[in-house]
């Protein structure tokens, strides 16, 4: 070997040892093309068709459930995982019809209701009995109403019991006495609940968790009635009325529920066992589904969605949610404290694009706050699409062609979805007002706490109805209230609010709160963005699955078409 | 050795205790608490559940309690999954961390070792492009694509091994190769420039010139000196596989620790975030002391450091 080349050859290898110069660049490049073609093939979904589930065992159902549930006491828990678990374990005095959501009975086989429509009578069926044989009584669902709205339990999710005569002043402790709380027991079998105003909704909520009957020997022979984080909701401790009972509960892992033997009509239950997998990485879950490991999807990926429309449309299942993503503005603070400037941010947003190129997954625009599909209530709409009228008032409050405007920004907490959709609209803004916006973007919490001490000037936000009904979604934007987090007061608001609670007729309520809403709609405190839906993947054997605005699965009546 | 041993377990306490205070102080400063939500929780609610969990206290008070607390053995509930204890959770969490770790450095080592020694050994060959090109991209790869490429390839193509899960011996093949190998590839890069070195000093030449085999050359005298390098490094290896598992653990939904620590902190999860970085901190200061022991019983000066 020549002296020059040994020396050329020699600079190159301890080029390339070092980790230097051009090699180095070239292979980072090469690295870098592998990445990217890797995450493409990770990213389509692949076309291997081989029936995973010909061998199923028909008695179980596999449910991969998002996070793992941080508790199963139903007085503790807030969450959608919760719920899901918790709805197999326990059974309220009326059950829905998955198909209608209409009420069926439960624990409850009737009930009648006062014509002034505040008190409801329920008989309770003789036959409702624990997981450890006790019988069901009505005491059973006025210690638990009471346990959850006993101050001192610090229950998060107390005020949907808040439609009850007096509970309240009860929960806040200004009240003592139980007694007067509008839960009578007249005997064990009957229980009257006296409301404060007629609530066409109540009994639709006695499918939440809030609502369940809890066994309270279990409870206090593991700690107080108001005692958190007690060991009566472990294996082997739990007791519940539900259709099924927990056999098994691995955090992290696994959480086995058995079909429950004394549970009323434990005849037409199908399922002996359902196993819940907490997987909250979506890709994960959708992996494990593909190769047959799980039976039914908590939710999909956005990039499989249309894959699997396509190729597999009989595994994937879209349907609306009872779910409205909006933007708030900050009405305390300059520019949004003026009505113009929202409702020009509002109109400069075109939701159909939006939809149709973002956020997908059959979600639909959204021109009100309440999500169609409430029986009987059709929500009014704000203006659609208009640039021009945007830019007109944006040049009436001062602002003409975006001349002028403050630097302001969107919040969203870290999530590449909300940051896709802050960038659409941020994009939008700046095409049709003028305007650059910047992004923020801030961990959960911090982001909560930015949000609830007014620290924005817009924020991303959502809101999922725990009832269908429209007052769930308005009443958070009366003046003080918890939920409202833009600053926006308005007595009349308020007022009509007040007034559809006390209302005498559904009819007259639903007017009231549709004038309610159009007004929150002009005031524009919020730029409603789209509706969710509700994506999941089932194995197409798996019936009994329905699609509802409340995404409720009746697990009793989940069975396998084994033909 | 023994004085060596109990000096540097005494530098524990004030390290520790250091973790404590800075952990406990600087959690509580970042904006909200452990129990706000999208959902909106009423201040009497707020102010109750936080009387139970004694956050009502003054800071000093708490963190005094904490303090006296841990000594005793009770690292609190926790506030998030309110039904086990903080000790509870390590107690269950953490061994499976230990095992998914303990499996990333078999792989780490049984795949680094080989192919460091072999690289040295044939230098300049198609070998040593080879195995180098590979431990390059091994540290190039972040885990998070490695882990859904390895799925990909081994679990949806080939279907041999499970996609996800902790429950068989053959689920925790992946996962534990998704982990080793970044370090596999350090430690083949470190060994095989220690043991090119190691191999062009004289005591290898006098091996080879009294007739050894290659291999007794190679496994016997030289990889010794070549290991050094990779003692010191595994060290922190240890601790960073233990503790940097978070990723590998998400994407195969293994129960460990790691993904515990990171909710517990993005929770605020007081209590939690504490035990996690208790366990943490100590696991830390042990593996480090376990290499300064190795180092010390290699190097004999070393002790009277």
């Amino acid at each position: 070997m020549r002296p020059a080349i040994a020396y050329h050859k020699k600079c190159r290898e301890t080029q390339f040892y070092d980790g230097n110069t051009a090699i180095m660049a070239k292979m980072h490049f090469n690295y870098f093309v592998f990445v990217v073609f890797t995450i493409l093939a990770l990213s389509y979904v692949s076309c291997q068709e081989a029936d995973v589930w010909s061998r199923v065992n028909p008695s179980v159902l596999r449910v991969g459930n998002g996070a793992e549930p941080a508790d199963l006491d139903p007085h503790l828990v807030s969450g959608v995982t919760e719920h899901v678990i918790l709805s197999t374990l326990f059974e309220g005095l009326v059950n829905l019809n998955a198909r209608t959501l209409q009420p069926m009975p439960g624990v409850a086989e009737s009930w009648e209701l006062s014509p002034d429509g505040r008190e409801y009578t329920f008989h309770l069926r003789h036959s409702a009995r624990w997981s450890n044989g006790d019988p069901v009584t009505a005491e059973d669902f006025a210690y638990a109403w009471r346990r959850i709205l006993t101050p001192s339990l610090g229950s998060e999710y107390a005020h949907m019991l808040h439609c009850i005569q007096n509970a309240r002043l009860y929960n806040e402790g200004k009240l003592e006495d139980f007694s007067q709380v509008g839960v009578r027991v007249l005997d064990p079998h009957t229980l009257r609940v006296v409301l404060e105003h007629p609530t066409p909704y109540f009994l639709s909520m006695q499918i939440h968790f809030t609502y369940f009957p809890v066994h309270r020997g279990t409870i206090e022979r593991f700690g107080r009635m108001d005692e958190r984080g007690t060991q009566w909701t472990r294996a082997g401790n739990f007791v519940g009325n539900g259709a099924f009972q927990l056999d098994r509960w691995e955090p992290d892992r696994i959480l086995v529920v058995k079909r429950n033997p004394y549970y009323w009509n434990a005849s037409m239950v199908s399922l002996n066992e359902i196993q819940f997998y907490p997987i909250d990485n979506l890709n994960t879950e959708e992996l494990l589904f593909r190769v047959g490991r799980l039976d039914l999807t908590s939710t999909v990926p956005l990039n499989k969605v249309e894959p699997y429309q396509r190729n597999y449309p009989e595994k994937i299942h879209i349907s609306p949610y009872l779910g409205t993503y909006f933007y708030r503005f900050n009405t305390k603070r300059r520019p949004f404290d003026d009505v113009r400037v929202r409702r020009a941010f509002s109109l400069a947003i075109n939701r159909d694009d939006l939809v149709r190129n973002v956020v997908r997954a059959g979600r639909a625009p959204a021109f009100s706050l309440t999500p169609k599909g409430i029986e009987n209530y059709i929500p009014p709409e704000s203006a659609p699409f208009n640039p021009e009228e945007a830019r007109r008032l944006l040049a009436q409050a001062g602002y003409p062609e975006g001349v002028g405007f403050p630097p302001v920004e969107i919040l969203f907490n870290t999530s590449e979805d909300h940051r896709q959709v802050a960038e659409a609209i941020q994009a939008m803004w700046r095409e049709n007002l003028g305007i650059r916006v910047g992004l923020r973007n801030q961990d959960w919490k911090v982001y909560l706490n930015s949000l609830s001490t007014l620290d924005y000037d817009i924020a991303r936000s959502a809101w999922i109805g725990d009832v269908i009904d429209p007052v769930n979604f308005l009443e958070c934007f009366t003046s003080g209230n918890g939920n409202n987090r833009t600053g926006f007061s308005s007595p009349i608001f308020d007022g009509l609010i007040e007034e559809a609670r006390s209302a005498s007729s559904v009819s007259e309520r639903f007017e009231r709160l549709r004038e309610a809403e159009k007004l929150l709609l002009e005031e524009a405190p919020i730029a409603p963005l789209y509706f969710y839906t509700r994506v999941f993947l089932m194995a197409p054997n798996v019936q009994g699955v329905y699609p509802n605005l409340l995404g409720y699965i009746d697990f009793k009546n989940v069975f396998w078409n084994v033909n | 050795m023994a004085g060596f041993f109990v000096r540097r377990l005494m530098e524990f306490i004030p390290v520790v205790f250091l973790v404590i205070t800075l952990t406990f102080f600087l959690v509580r400063l970042a904006p909200g608490g452990p129990f706000s939500g999208e959902k909106f929780v009423s201040e009497e609610a707020l102010r109750q559940i936080e009387a139970q969990y004694n956050l009502d206290a003054p800071l000093f008070v708490q963190y005094w309690d904490y303090l006296t607390d841990v000594l005793r053995g009770d690292l609190g509930p926790s506030l998030k999954r309110p039904n086990r204890s903080v000790t509870e959770w390590i107690k269950l969490k953490f061994p499976v961390s230990l095992e998914l770790g303990l499996y990333g450095l078999f792989v780490a080592l049984f795949i680094g070792l080989p192919a460091g020694v072999l690289a040295a050994r044939y230098q300049n060959t198609w070998i040593d492009r080879v195995t180098m090109s590979g431990a390059t991209a091994g540290i190039c790869i972040p885990n998070f694509v490695l882990g859904p490429l390895l799925v990909l390839v081994f679990a949806i193509w080939l279907g041999w091994l499970p996609v996800a899960l902790w429950e068989k011996p053959v689920d925790k093949i992946l996962p534990s190769l998704t982990l080793g190998v970044v370090y596999a590839a350090y430690i083949a890069r470190l060994s095989r420039t220690a043991m090119i070195e190691v191999l062009s000093q004289d005591f290898i030449r006098t091996a080879r010139a009294k007739g050894l085999s290659e291999f007794q050359v190679v496994f016997r005298h030289a990889l010794p000196g070549a290991l050094q390098p990779v003692v010191a490094f595994l060290g922190p290896a240890a601790a960073g596989l233990l503790t940097g598992s978070f990723v590998v653990e998400n994407i195969f939904r293994v129960p460990g620790l790691g993904t515990e620590f990171i909710k517990a902190a993005l929770n605020r999860d007081y209590t939690m975030i504490m035990g996690t970085v208790l366990v943490f901190a100590v696991l830390i200061l042990f593996f480090n002391l376990l290499v300064d022991l190795i180092h010390a019983w290699i190097d004999p000066r070393l002790r009277h450091d």
